[in-house]
């Protein structure tokens, strides 16, 4: 195995993840696990490089991604319930009132 | 041995694929969560490949534990209408997919240049098996990235607090304390002391 293949494999899953993004555009749901699989891409990244150079610093790095990424997916599934029971709706287009 | 290690490698890259494309896909939220599950899982197992164990271990014990259950929890109490939310999955595929593509084919020059020999590393030699990748990350986390330990701590206690403040709601009804109420309270709202003249039992 050489560091190309996990490479790639970290490359494939990114671009399916932000291929999910582009299809998935009214759910926010599945955007919040495109991003977690955003994340396991990168980490897996990571953590390939953390192996192949022997520097055990990237893992230390994709702890702390854990860390941040489970309070991120927390606190976005939190505003996701407030928004669901003030709204009554998830899709992305009824989500205008900021008319960004 | 090394073949070993690449039937598993693809076998595992194989079924990670596979599940990230069922995530971005499939129609239903719930199995959306559930295929997720299983390339968290696939994840950690390809982890466990790259030794490091620890981090596997972790992957499944907060991600599949705590925040895939907690996506499923979200995913079930609200009541969503998946209808109207699919139309454009046909109009936005094309556009995804030319950027997924292209990404992968960035990458793919990136990683297969001349000038990134990095990319033909040949793999470590395996630790001995009295080696433990827990310890090592510890002496690491404990000592020189301290500082950002206790930073990553003090962003889960935030995380906890806006949480709860986004989804406490307050119902009528419910009793509860005042704390100011109860600290700013003086001994003579409580107990009035009254003279009076000592009477005989009859």
């Amino acid at each position: 195995m050489v560091l190309a293949d996990y490479l790639i494999l970290g490359a494939v899953l990114f671009g399916l993840s932000v291929a999910g993004i582009f299809i998935n555009r009214k759910n926010v749901i599945i955007l919040l696990m495109c991003i977690e699989l955003m994340l396991l891409a990168v980490n897996t990244n990571f953590i390939a490089f953390s192996h192949f150079t022997g520097d055990i610093s990237g893992q230390v790095f994709v702890f702390f991604i854990l860390t941040v990424a489970a309070a991120e997916s927390a606190i976005g599934l939190a505003i996701l319930v407030v928004l669901f029971r003030n709204r009554h709706t998830i899709n992305v287009d009824d989500l205008d009132s900021m008319k960004g | 041995m090394i073949a070993f290690e690449k039937i598993v490698f693809y076998l595992f890259a194989a079924i990670l694929v596979y599940a990230a494309t069922r995530v971005i896909t499939v129609r239903n939220p719930v199995h959306a969560a559930l295929h997720l599950v299983l390339a968290f899982f696939t994840c950690a197992a390809l982890w466990l490949l790259l030794e490091a164990e620890f981090l596997a271990i972790t992957l499944v014990l907060v991600y599949v534990g705590a925040v895939m259950v907690l996506f499923l929890f979200v995913v079930m109490m609200l009541d969503i209408n998946t209808s109207p939310i699919r139309e454009g999955f046909i109009r936005y595929l094309p556009v995804g997919l030319s950027v997924a593509g292209l990404m992968l084919f960035e990458m793919y020059l990136v990683v297969h240049s001349r000038y990134f020999s990095a990319g033909q590393m040949p793999a470590p030699v395996p630790h001995a098996a009295d080696y433990s990748n827990t310890r090592e990350l510890g002496s690491v986390l404990y000592t020189d990235y301290v500082y950002p330990f206790e930073i990553a701590s003090v962003i889960l206690v935030v995380a906890i607090i806006a949480a709860i403040a986004l989804t406490m709601r307050k119902r009528k009804g419910t009793k509860t304390q005042n704390p100011a109420e109860q600290v700013k309270v003086r001994s003579t709202d409580r107990v009035r002391v009254i003279k009076m003249e000592a009477e005989t039992k009859d």
